[in-house]
């Protein structure tokens, strides 16, 4: 193996300068512009290269009767790496005698947009090359608008193969005042525009002596002068909660300071939610000392002067200055998904530690990343970039982007992977926290889906538990609200004075429905078991639940199963006479003559019998979306 | 370099290393971190424990290849005390009665044998759906691309060339049915990082990596397969100047990378950290 691989640190040392900290930094630019014969020359200047290096690529074109070129330098180490591994967000090192930097990501990649955003997303500053006699082109703009929306704000554009066109100011001149129009409506400002020759090395580490009417910086000196990132200590305090946690008496709030900073004795308040508290304490480990402030980029653990309800995603901050709470939100969105982003479609929506299912209400326009042309579209295509109305299902805590970059900012996400990500440019809805009484609607919003009532019905050891426990774990691991109420719990508690008269078996129906109809009330999902022999008790819960969508699921086996299996030994005590009217012994059990869900046990297995339920507890949620979306 | 300036570096890299910790067992069901009580391995420990506030709450998982040095089974013993470490131990015993070890075997066997084989069948045992390394991008090639969170499918397998992006902060937060997420606080260090953290925050190591008859250990293995390399740093503060010089890179004297061109690539394919 070839320990000294580019990829690599030539030694894992850094080298005595000012600063330790490795700078990230992104290199962009249209295809040809020179990317990669850029970086195979500071790779050079820089004497970052391994030994050898350069001699074994110049030996190989010699064989090869090609002239060399600093671009192989970089082409050499991307085939040596591919020979390992394909290409993603590789990492190339070099250094100058102020510090050590990174290149995120090698040029020239096919998935180019996907890596290049996680590099510029982590990256401090962005390169990017126009090619002096081609000019401005396609991707020139398409990327700087990435980085906008990014947000690297430290930028600076290198106007490279000047040795192409005589080394014209006036040539770099009208480069500079096209592109720096471009970039001022997408409220970006390079701090240079450098005049460069990356194949003879002019400007980029050595200043040039055929371009003397330049007086700025070489590339170098340029990237010196690079502040690592903004500090956010002085804008509000951000504080996401991560996880509280229980470990031992402790009730620990787990977060990372996201802006500003936090002091114990600061009043805090949780949004969306609003409890306040005080902070009590910073439980740093090991101790015995704590921090007495935790900046911007610090992991917080805190305690509370007052047990409130906090739980993950909330968003703490002073009461003075609080982040927005609400739903809806314009924002601007780029899209990197194999599946067009389309409308009125939901995703999970990521902001910070929040994640909650979002619908994209509206497609306001598709924005040509190139020409800045908008047009209108019901869906946008992969590496596009929108604007679009967010509507969540639930309130979240939210700044502008303009306002608070890193709580203005979110990632979408589809089957587990993100797909995109946007900033918020302004809010939709002025009215924020609706008033008065707590709506079905505002439940089912938070929930994620309106309420229902699943009601099993059939003899006893017919099975209705068992399944209603699958369909529950089903359910509540989809990260639905569920409940399951049973009848034989009820029998125990709430109808333990009834027995199994006609009477107290209609009466304990009427106790069911009006004990599911407060749970389905609150937005949950209520699975009923119960054998309600009578078809008149059963009409009546279902009448009773009329406001609710309801699902009656016959559990229909066969009588001498349920005897033979008898799991309770009640029909062995009914046989001998101990339990007067046992449903289906001394009592009769009328079959549903229209159920919803028909499982016939001997004929479906239980795994079946939970699809079946489930498809029918899917279908009537979609069909019911119009009603309870708000 | 000011003291002040290289603290904040360090600081800076043990703040996100807590943050990604606390993201990992905020979002997966069931997380694992297998320990090799190496440097890496104890620097983890240590950033753990500073995310949970003193207490890790998960397990740790040793796969033991028999072929540990004599003083890191002390170490372990010792550690376990110290860190209130709630510790799985595994040992491919069905490899070791048919004979699989260094006397015998190649080195990239052994490893997937005596590693490989009895890791995965811990997460089959345990279905872990979170495992946290001390992986590090600056240790192999291999690694560069790594990313914080890194989806592996039920086989292991790592789909390198469709890598879900990452950015501002948010990880793949699922594992792939069946598999798990490979979860680096480390990826951001350097060895160089490893050591001045040890140093500053006192982490107990094993004495291996000090040198003895002007002798070190600067990666830990299976002792048949590795080999110490020539260096009078004794203590931590010689260590540190050493690295600060080096030009070889840190795993030279780990054999089961030197086989083949591209031994560690078939490792890792394989399921090996």
């Amino acid at each position: 193996m070839n320990t000294q691989s580019l990829s690599q640190p030539v030694s894992t040392s850094l080298p005595s300068v000012e600063d330790h900290r490795k700078m990230h930094v992104v290199v962009v630019g249209h295809v040809d512009h020179g990317k990669s014969t850029f970086v195979g020359r500071l790779l050079n200047d820089t004497d970052s290269l391994p030994n050898g290096k350069i001699e074994q690529v110049r030996k190989n074109c010699a064989i090869e009767g090609m002239e060399f070129e600093y671009a192989f330098l970089l082409d050499a180490l991307i085939e040596e790496q591919e020979q390992n591994i394909t290409i993603d967000t590789t990492r190339i090192f070099f250094r100058t005698k102020q510090r050590a930097y990174a290149i995120i990501d090698a040029p020239g990649h096919k998935e180019f947009l996907k890596n290049m955003v996680t590099g510029a997303a982590s990256a401090s500053a962005a390169l990017l090359l126009i090619d002096a006699k081609e000019g401005v082109m396609d991707q020139s703009r398409r990327h700087a608008f990435l980085l906008s929306l990014l947000g690297v704000k430290q930028l600076v554009v290198l106007v490279n193969k000047m040795d192409l066109v005589d080394h014209s100011e006036s040539t770099y001149q009208k480069i500079v005042a096209e592109y720096s129009a471009f970039l001022k409506t997408l409220g970006l400002n390079a701090v240079h525009f450098i005049p460069i020759a990356a194949k003879h090395g002019e400007n980029v580490v050595d200043r040039s002596a055929k371009m003397a009417w330049w007086k700025g910086p070489t590339v170098t000196e340029a990237l010196d002068n690079f502040a690592h990132e903004d500090d956010l200590t002085g804008l509000p305090l951000r504080l996401p909660v991560s996880d509280i946690y229980r470990f031992d008496h402790r009730r620990i709030i787990a977060g990372r300071v996201e802006a500003g900073a936090i002091r114990p004795g600061d009043e805090l308040i949780f949004q969306p939610g609003g409890r306040r508290s005080t902070v009590r304490s910073f439980e740093d480990w090991p101790g015995p000392e704590s921090r007495s402030v935790v900046g911007t980029g610090g992991s917080a653990s805190v305690t509370l002067s007052e047990q409130i309800f906090v739980e993950r995603g909330q968003v703490a901050s002073h009461p003075a200055n609080q982040p927005r709470v609400g739903r809806e939100f314009r924002a601007r969105i780029f899209w990197l998904g194999k599946e067009p982003l389309v409308q009125n479609k939901t995703y999970r929506l990521r902001l910070l530690t929040q994640n909650v299912d979002a619908v994209i209400a509206k497609i306001i326009k598709v924005t040509d990343a190139s020409t800045l042309e908008s047009k209108e579209a019901a869906s946008v295509p992969r590496d596009s970039i929108c604007e679009v109305i967010v509507r969540a299902t639930r309130s979240i805590a939210y700044d502008l982007h303009s306002e608070c970059p890193i709580t203005g900012r979110f990632a979408l996400e589809e089957g587990g992977r993100i797909h995109g990500g946007g900033i918020i440019l302004d809010t939709v809805s002025k009215s924020e926290g609706p008033s008065g009484k707590v709506t079905a609607s505002e439940r089912g919003a938070r929930a994620g889906h309106p309420p229902a009532v699943i009601w099993f019905t059939g003899l006893s050891g017919s099975g209705k538990s068992t399944i209603a426990e699958a369909v529950e774990r089903r359910l509540f691991d989809a990260g639905r609200n569920v409940v399951r109420v049973d009848g034989d719990d009820l029998r125990v508690s709430l109808n333990r004075d009834l027995g199994f008269s006609a009477a107290d078996r209609a009466e304990s129906v009427r106790r069911a429905s009006a004990v599911a109809g407060l749970f389905a009330g609150t937005g949950h999902l209520t699975l009923v078991t119960l054998i309600a022999p009578l078809a008149a008790d059963r009409a009546k819960a279902r009448a009773a639940l009329a406001n609710h969508t309801f699902i009656e699921v016959f559990v229909d086996a066969p009588l001498a199963v349920c005897e033979s299996r008898d799991v309770k030994g009640l029909y062995a005590k009914a046989r001998r006479g101990e339990i007067a009217e046992f449903t289906g012994i001394s009592s009769p059990y009328e079959a549903p003559e229209s159920p919803e869900v028909h499982i016939k046990t001997d004929k479906t297995s239980q795994e079946e019998a939970v699809d079946l339920v489930l498809s029918a507890i899917d279908k009537v949620l979609q069909g019911k979306g119009d009603d309870w979306e708000v | 370099m000011s003291r002040n300036a290289q603290n904040d570096h360090l600081t800076r890299l043990e703040q996100t290393s807590i943050h990604v910790f606390r993201e990992a067992f905020a979002n997966f069901r069931s997380v694992c971190m297998p320990w090799s009580m190496g440097k890496d391995s104890n620097v983890l420990i240590w950033l753990a424990r500073k995310a949970f506030c003193g207490k890790i709450p998960f397990p740790l998982l040793h796969i033991d290849t028999t072929y540990e040095f004599p003083e890191m089974y002390e170490f372990r013993e010792k550690a376990k005390v110290i860190h209130g470490i709630d510790l799985i131990v595994r040992v491919n015993e069905d490899a070791i009665r048919r004979g699989i070890g260094y006397a015998t075997h190649d080195p990239v066997t052994v490893t997937h044998e005596l590693k490989t084989v009895p890791f995965k069948a811990a997460i089959d045992e345990f279905k872990w759906d979170a495992l946290v390394t001390g992986i590090r991008r600056d240790e192999d090639p291999t690694r560069a691309k790594e990313r914080w969170f890194s989806p592996r499918s039920a086989e292991g397998n790592w789909d390198y060339k469709d890598q879900p992006p990452e950015f501002w902060g948010q990880f793949a937060s699922s594992a792939p049915e069946g598999g798990h997420v490979r979860v680096q606080p480390l990826l951001e260090w350097t060895e160089l990082d490893i050591w001045e953290y040890i140093r500053r925050e006192n982490i107990p190591n094993p004495t291996l990596y000090f040198a003895r008859d002007g002798k070190r250990f600067r990666s830990l293995g299976c002792h048949p397969i590795t080999h110490p390399v020539d260096s009078p740093a004794s203590n931590i503060d010689e260590v540190i100047e050493e690295l600060k010089l080096t030009k070889t890179s840190e795993r030279a004297g780990r054999a089961q990378d030197h086989v083949g061109r591209n031994s560690m690539q078939e490792l890792r394919a394989k399921g090996f950290m």
